[in-house]
């Protein structure tokens, strides 16, 4: 039995290892910098505890523009998306032909490197007057409107065509999740409903929707937390510099902090990564709450 | 086939046979609420060498640990056991020299028949280790006992279940183990196939001679297969005997209703003035035993229709089964419902018959106490 | 003869209907292809060719004279190294991913076949685990790797950079608990009947084990491939010199070089990146979909 014991721990030893270092102790390390005020790294020093940072953090206009970003995008894009995707998902489980040509299609962005396609997007969108002319600004010129920047130009446009960008992006999982969720209702419910001459409509609300819908809070859920950090799909469209772009994310106000022009504040960005966190867990368990309601009722 | 007897045949001189000492397991409790489980609980028998063993008893009785307790898997709470004179109760399961057969195959499933039945020899070390010739050589042999030479490079998902199975065995022989361990071999097998295969063990066993221990939840199976048969219950061993003997002669009521299809049929009955009386009946009379409350076990086979008999039965269904008939009975006295005799099929009764009378046969019947439902023993006349 | 002609009218809306979907999903279809069309397609046109077009203001949707000018430039271009970047990125794949495997399996393994005080407890602390985002854990990981002198800078070596790089990246709790799951389907009879042979655990652990895991084995592998060839925030945190960038860095360097003056360059080395995971899922196709929609994220 010692023996076996000794062994057991022998195998998971590397395992802990490596999440004791990178994981466990930054846990601990992220609360202690964040209490920590006027923390130098180059010193190693601070001036004491308190809750300085956050305050800090609280008050800075790039951070609140991060924070408005980032909600921005995550109010339209998970609903946005999911709709799409669960309209696709039906679409996709009524064909028989092409189906599988339709699947490998639509999962392509999942395999592709977000900045190398953002800048596909951005080579679409983009606009300026010396030259820098892309494709939809031309497709606007040549019916008689007046082309918009969409990545140097006015706030609407940068946000629009992020939207458009973030949901190309994270529809590959979820037309994937819900074509399987939607395979796996049984075909005999709908056997039954067709013998008792049930509507296609009503066949849909009473019994496909009830069977997918731990799966579509599943991706509601993910949704919410994939697209509150939010990241690099914005540094594909605008550029390393989201600040200057007034294009951040609140995930981009925290490697900025650390890293980046204003780099060095480690203190700072363990404040944001920790008021990150508790936004998203807070919204994740409201999710929680309601689905279950949901599912349960 | 040669290679293998001889080899065994010289191995039964030193008596391989298996001793079990006082042997209990005890699975502690997580949780403080449940006591104890006592899974095998001080067993003591003697296996002769060379026989094959049924390990009998429904599920949960604790077979299958008492097999991984022989077989070294699990280490015993305390008493000891013994392959000839060698204590092996310390001993890892690789030093024992035992073969073990599951009841799902337990084959390597990426790998061939011949890579599977080689496998245990590739693991022997230092002294033991056998030159390559020598291994594909044992391998042959394994796989001409158990006939299946021709499937060798096969993989297992390419097999029927019964051929897996045979694969198995050879697995478990090749490396010549002193205890040969079945561990439900043939309940995956589907009816004729299980059939065969417990032929097809037999044999195997006879031929090598190698001490085997057979475990199964059927009784049909244990009975037709084994020289000896342990019957379990909960830990506790009810009864050890040759098989006949075991139907023969239950020790307790559970081993009698254990053995025998169709079920043996329980009345509760009484006895005045050495006549057991079931119901209102006076059926049988029985020497030597005191006035008292029993249960009493019936046979099928046990009742004997009579015009005249002294117990009378509802009549519910006749089952013609071809030379024999099943009867559905129904009595007052009864606790197994529905009651089923078995009768020849000329005596069988015209259809339309409400009521059947019956004699009963003295070495059919059973008298158990009502508390204890040990056998209560009738004085032969 | 009323039933018939309802019949031949549902009959029609029907025919509509499928048209309807066949015409919404291609749709869809198009927009997901498009921006890789634009990407070869621009990737495909001289410098001169792509310039006459902003100048005339229309672009061309198809041309029939490719040329391959700009994918030898992409390559050859000294300040954005694209063949390094590729090169670097290989590297790291290929090591964090096969360090991963080397962490993952046998803590998988003593997870789903050893006995061991402390178990459950254990498995439920890296269960928790799972629920916390690389963000938190960046920040420190960041300062510890820095300390540990294993970042990038005029004077840091090669092999120390990428110590930083893949060490951190080499532990997934969810992998090793997909694995532990696979490995608890494997029947448990297997291991007995390996015991009774005398089959150490590490024997039985290569022998058997892995063998009949491969399947979840090769789509963990896939899908760490494909999270590391597209790794973008460790890395930038960590490289400084541009020889060190990995691809995602490299593209960043490439635009901020070459948005305005190459297009056709820049596309290039775009499509040259995203090339070899879009090779790797075609031939992959059904086991990447299977383990994402067991496990993956990202979206």
């Amino acid at each position: 039995m010692d023996k076996q014991n000794r062994k057991a721990w022998l195998y998971l030893l590397p395992a802990i290892l490596f999440l004791g270092v990178f994981m466990i102790y930054p846990l601990a390390d992220v609360l202690i910098y964040s209490v920590e005020e006027n923390f130098r790294s180059a010193s190693q020093t601070y001036t004491g505890v308190g809750l300085e940072n956050f305050s800090v953090v609280l008050r800075s206009p790039d951070f609140l523009q991060a924070v408005k970003n980032t909600f921005i995008l995550v109010i339209i894009t998970v609903p946005v998306s999911t709709g799409i995707a669960l309209l696709i998902s039906l679409g996709l489980s009524s064909i028989q032909p092409l189906r599988k040509l339709y699947q490998t299609i639509y999962f392509l962005p999942y395999v592709t490197n977000t900045l190398a396609v953002g800048l596909v997007f951005m080579l679409i969108f983009q606009y300026d007057q010396d030259g820098g002319a892309g494709l939809f600004a031309m497709l606007l010129q040549a019916l008689g409107m007046q082309p918009v920047d969409f990545i140097q130009g006015p706030y609407w446009a940068k946000i629009t065509v992020t939207c458009l960008y973030t949901v190309w992006v994270v529809m590959p999982f979820k037309i994937l999740i819900l074509t399987s969720a939607l395979a796996s209702v049984p075909q005999s419910y709908y056997n039954a409903a067709k013998i008792d001459g049930t509507s296609k409509w009503r066949t849909f609300t009473r019994i496909t929707l009830p069977s997918i819908a731990p799966m579509i809070f599943y991706l509601i859920i993910t949704g919410f937390i994939g697209a509150f950090k939010a990241y690099s799909d914005e540094v594909a469209l605008f550029g390393v510099n989201l600040n200057e772009a007034g294009m951040n994310t609140m995930v981009g106000f925290i490697y900025d902090k650390l890293y980046s022009d204003g780099g060095g504040y480690p203190s700072y960005a363990s404040a944001a990564a920790l008021i990150l966190f508790a936004i998203v867990l807070t919204i994740t368990v409201i999710n929680l709450m309601v689905s279950k309601k949901t599912v349960n009722s | 086939m040669a290679f293998f007897s001889t080899y065994y045949e010289c191995e039964g001189c030193d008596a391989m046979k298996v001793v079990l000492q006082n042997l209990t397991k005890i699975f502690p409790n997580r949780t403080k609420k449940m006591p104890d489980v006592i899974a095998v609980n001080n067993f003591n028998f003697e296996i002769p060498d060379g026989q094959l063993i049924g390990l009998l008893g429904p599920s949960g009785c604790g077979k299958s640990t008492a097999l991984n307790l022989i077989c070294g898997l699990e280490k015993p709470s305390s008493g000891k056991i013994f392959f000839g004179e060698e204590d092996v109760t310390e001993l890892p399961p690789e030093n024992r020299g035992v073969g073990l057969v599951f009841q799902n195959y337990a084959l390597y499933p990426h790998m061939t028949v011949r890579q599977n039945i080689m496998f245990p020899l590739q693991n022997f070390k230092g002294k033991d280790k056998l030159p390559k010739a020598e291994m594909e050589k044992r391998v042959e042999e394994a796989a001409r006992l158990v006939q299946i030479e021709r499937l060798m490079d096969r993989k297992p998902s390419q097999m029927s279940g019964g051929q897996q199975q045979r694969v198995a065995i050879a697995r478990a022989l090749v490396k010549m183990p002193r205890v040969l361990l079945l561990d439900e071999p043939l309940s995956n097998l589907d009816a004729r196939l299980r059939l065969q295969t417990r032929e097809e063990i037999r044999r195997i066993q006879r031929n090598t001679g190698i001490t085997t221990i057979f475990v199964t939840h059927d009784q049909e199976e244990a009975m037709s297969i084994s020289d000896l048969i342990v019957v379990m219950k909960e830990g506790v061993i009810q009864q050890i005997d040759q098989p006949q003997r075991v139907y023969d002669d239950p020790k307790n009521l559970f081993v009698a209703k254990f053995l025998g299809t169709p079920p043996i049929n329980v009345f509760e009955g009484t006895v005045r003035n050495e006549t057991l009386y079931l119901g209102q009946d006076g059926v049988l009379r029985v020497p030597g035993v005191g006035d008292r409350d029993v249960w009493v076990g019936v046979r099928p086979e046990g009742f004997v229709p009579q015009e005249a008999g002294p117990l009378c039965c509802e009549l519910k269904a006749l089952e013609v089964m071809g030379r024999d008939t099943s009867v559905v009975l129904g009595n007052p006295a009864a606790v197994s419902d529905p009651l089923r005799a078995i009768i020849s099929a000329e005596h069988a009764a015209a259809p339309g018959d409400k009521e059947m009378r019956f004699a009963l046969k003295p070495n059919k019947v059973f008298l158990f106490d009502k508390e204890t439902e040990e056998r209560i023993r009738v004085r032969a006349e | 003869m009323e039933n018939n002609k309802l019949q031949n009218g549902l009959r029609r809306r029907g025919r509509a209907g499928r048209i309807l979907v066949y015409v919404l999903l291609t749709i869809w279809a198009l927009i997901v292809l498009f921006p890789f069309y634009w990407m070869i397609l621009s990737s495909l046109k001289t410098q001169t060719a792509y310039d006459t077009e902003q100048m005339l203001g229309t672009p061309r949707y198809f041309i029939l004279d490719p040329s391959f000018e700009s994918y030898g430039k992409a390559f050859s271009d000294e300040h954005t190294p694209l063949g390094s970047y590729m090169l670097n990125t290989l590297v790291f794949t290929l090591l964090t991913t096969g360090l991963m495997m080397l962490i993952i399996i046998p803590a998988a393994y003593a997870f789903a076949r050893m006995n061991f005080r402390g178990k459950n407890l254990l498995f439920g602390l890296f269960l928790s685990l799972m629920m916390i985002p690389g963000e938190l854990v960046i920040i420190t990981n960041f300062v510890t790797v820095k300390t540990l002198g294993l970042t990038d800078g005029p004077m840091g070596s090669t092999v120390r950079l990428f110590l930083g790089l893949i060490l951190p990246s080499a532990t997934s709790v969810f992998y090793i608990y997909l694995l532990k799951e696979n490995f608890e389907q494997v029947p448990e009879e297997l291991y007995k009947a390996a015991k009774v042979d005398g089959t150490s655990d590490l024997k039985y652990l290569l022998k058997v084990m892995l063998p009949i895991s491969r399947p979840t084995i090769v789509t963990i592998l896939i899908l760490k491939i494909i999270e590391c060839w597209n790794a973008y925030v460790w890395p930038r945190l960590i490289t400084e010199e541009e020889k060190h960038y990995l691809i995602s860095s490299g593209i960043q360097a490439i635009r901020e070089q070459s948005a305005r003056s190459n297009v056709p360059g820049m596309m290039a080395a775009v499509v040259v990146v995203s090339l070899p995971l879009i090779v790797l899922f075609l031939i992959f196709r059904d086991k990447i979909m299977a383990g994402v929609s067991r496990g993956g994220t990202k979206g």
